[in-house]
This record gives structure tokens, sequence and C-alpha cells, in this order.
């Protein structure tokens, strides 16, 4: 039937295998490959906008410009001007999420981002960097980070626990609205774009039926890029707020 | 202001050498950097304002609430697993991590602003 598993397209295989260790074989999978493509394409747009160098730049240069500042204007604003010790750090998961969400919009590719190991590994990276960060620059300062100041204190043991949690759901939160916005979107589109194949098999009625999923179908891959983007930017911006913390806990 | 400068550069081009073009590009970097530093410093403190993208800050708030009750319940369910207080392990770390999660909205939606209580 035309309806197609809208979860098929998320599906890993193994397209060769690399090494066996202890008895689990260790796959090259599409996931992978597509990581590969993600990175290699981010590095080609960089590295081949960048060789020319020129003042006035090219169409090229001025992207590869546009996205340098986008990133170091959102980390000054959010982190202040320490936080650009982080740039190299911040950039590059900006890059990698941004090409791994566009590249899933093209149809036939596999969406590295809707898988929440991807998005949970990027996430924890994230939180474990804030803590080993925070901890080797301000010492036992940054445990200040859990205690406001100005409470009476016999609040003091509930507010603790209260922003310990909140600071244990980051990595959560972080992960999971990268995860779901991918997964939930390309299963709309999926299903959407399915229903136009099922109603064209109807003949004439249903072809003139398909016109109004199919109109959807472009408007849903319009938002889709937009929101390819923005969970790249959002992810970005969250990131830059937690490093703040490991910047200046406390203040 | 950067795309004046470069106009400003691109009309002359032709009439300098490479002298003048380095010396010209020396005053350029001079007052960008000028330009950079004359705008104040936004600091951590004005985060709510700052934010580029109201769409993006929108976008935040989907999965605050949620991620502090999971994170509550699993540290509740845990203790109660390792304590055996069951069931009050869960059922206040349950609603701590409710109020935990709102605290976390309640932020990223700017009632609060991001460090506002550590000042």
């Amino acid at each position: 039937m035309a309806a197609a598993d809208p979860i098929h397209q998320f599906e890993i295989h193994n397209l060769f295998s690399l090494l066996k260790i202890g008895g689990t074989e260790i796959h090259f999978t599409n996931s992978a490959a597509f990581m590969f493509l993600a990175v290699g394409l981010s590095a080609l747009l960089l590295l081949g906008a960048t060789a020319g160098r020129r003042l006035v730049p090219t169409r090229m240069q001025s992207m590869a410009e546009l996205s340098y500042e986008l990133v170091a204007d959102t980390i000054r604003s959010t982190a202040g001007e320490d936080g650009m010790r982080f740039f190299p750090f911040v950039f590059t998961l900006f890059m990698f999420i941004l090409f791994s969400n566009v590249i899933g919009i093209v149809p036939y590719t596999f969406t590295v981002t809707s898988h929440i190991i991807i998005t949970a590994a990027l996430a924890l990276l994230v939180f474990f960097t804030v803590i080993i960060y925070g901890i080797w620059h301000n010492g036992l300062r940054f445990f200040k980070l859990f205690v406001p100041s100005g409470i009476p204190a016999l609040m003091v043991p509930v507010i603790v626990i209260i922003e310990v949690l909140s600071f244990l759901s980051r990595p959560i939160s972080h992960s999971v609205r990268l995860f779901a916005n991918m997964l939930a979107g390309h299963i709309t589109l999926k299903l959407v774009a399915s229903f136009v194949v099922m109603l064209g098999s109807l003949g004439f009625l249903g072809w003139l039926g398909a016109l109004a999923p199919l109109a959807l179908t472009i408007a849903l891959t319009a938002l889709e890029l937009l929101v390819a983007f923005l969970q790249a930017y959002v992810f970005t911006i969250l990131t830059c707020i937690y490093l703040s913390d490991a910047l200046h806990p406390g203040h | 202001m950067v795309d004046d400068t470069r106009k400003k550069d691109d009309r002359t081009q032709p009439s300098t050498d490479e002298a003048a073009l380095s010396a010209r590009l020396r005053h350029l970097g001079e007052r960008l950097e000028h330009n950079r530093l004359s705008t104040p410093p936004e600091t951590p403190a004005s985060r709510p304002n700052t934010n580029a993208s109201a769409l993006a800050q929108g976008l935040r708030l989907s999965t605050e609430l949620v991620a502090g009750v999971v994170v509550g319940g699993l540290i509740g369910w845990f203790l109660d697993r390792t304590l055996g207080i069951s069931p009050w392990g869960f059922i206040v770390f349950v609603l701590l991590g409710f109020v935990a999660g709102l605290l976390n909205l309640m932020r990223s939606a700017g009632f609060m602003a991001e460090n506002d209580s550590k000042h």
C-alpha cells in the first residue's frame, strides 16, 4: 500500500563492518555516513569560502562570515566577551547540527539528529563541559550556582534541591527538544505526503482531492527548513547560556 | 556600518596602489575594532532582551517543564529502590521536579532573569 511506514526513514542500516571488538561487530551505518557527510559539507563550505579571503566577499564567503557572526554575537550576548574561548566548540556544534538538519530535508536522506542517542551525546558533551570547566575554572565557587544568595536560611535546603534538579534536567530538555522536533517534523511530512499518493490512486476525484495534501506538503517542507535552522540556533543559544554558568556562577 | 566601509573601499579601488590599500585595510580594522568596543558590552544580566529571535525563545519552552518532572521522577524512583522508602521518594521528588521544571520554564520565558536569584 502507498501509505508508507512513516518510521521506516529512521531505520539504521549496516553499510559494512569495520572491526570486531570482543564478539561485537562495529558497523559503519548509514547514520555514520550522514554524520561524515555533514562534517564534510560544512568543512567544504567553510574552507572553500575562506580560501579566497577577499575584501568584498563572494557569496560563499559571506555565508561563512554570516555564520561566524551569528555564533559570535550569540556567545557575546549570552556568555559575555570571555565566552569567546568556547567559540570553536559552539561553532562546531552549530554547524554540525545545522548541516545534519538541512541534509535531512532532502528526500531519501537520513536525519542524524532525529535519533536521541546523537542529540543526547551532544547535550551531555555540553553538560560535562560545563561541570568540568566550571569546577576547574572556579573551584568550589562553582557550587554557588545552586545556592542563590539572599534567601532565608530555612529555605536553603529546599532551594538547593530544586536548583540541582533544574540543573540535572538541562541535558534532557536540551536533547529531547532537538530530537523530538526533527522526528515529529519528518513523520508529519511523510504522512501528509503519503496522503497524496493514496488519494491519487482513486481516480480523477482523488487527484483533485490530493491537491490539498500536496499544498500542505510543500508548506510543511518550508516549515521544516525553518525548524531545521531554528533548532540548530536554539541548541546553540542554550549551549551558550549553560557555558555562561560555567564561566560566572553566582556572579 | 561594515557595508558602508566596504562600498567606499570599492569605489576608490582602481586608483590606489598596494601601500595605500594596506594602510586603508589597517584603518578599517581599527574602525571595526573601535565600533565593536564602543557598543556597550552586553552583560549576562540583560539576557531576556538579548535573545535574537523570539521564535527561537518560544521553541525553548516546549520541553523545559517535562524534563524537570522526568528527572525528579527518576531520582525519586531510584531513591525508593535503594532506600526502600517507597512511595515517598517518588512523590516528593516528582513534586520537586515539577517545581524545578516550572522554574526552568519561567526563566526561559523571561518572567525571571536567567540568573536573577543569584545576584
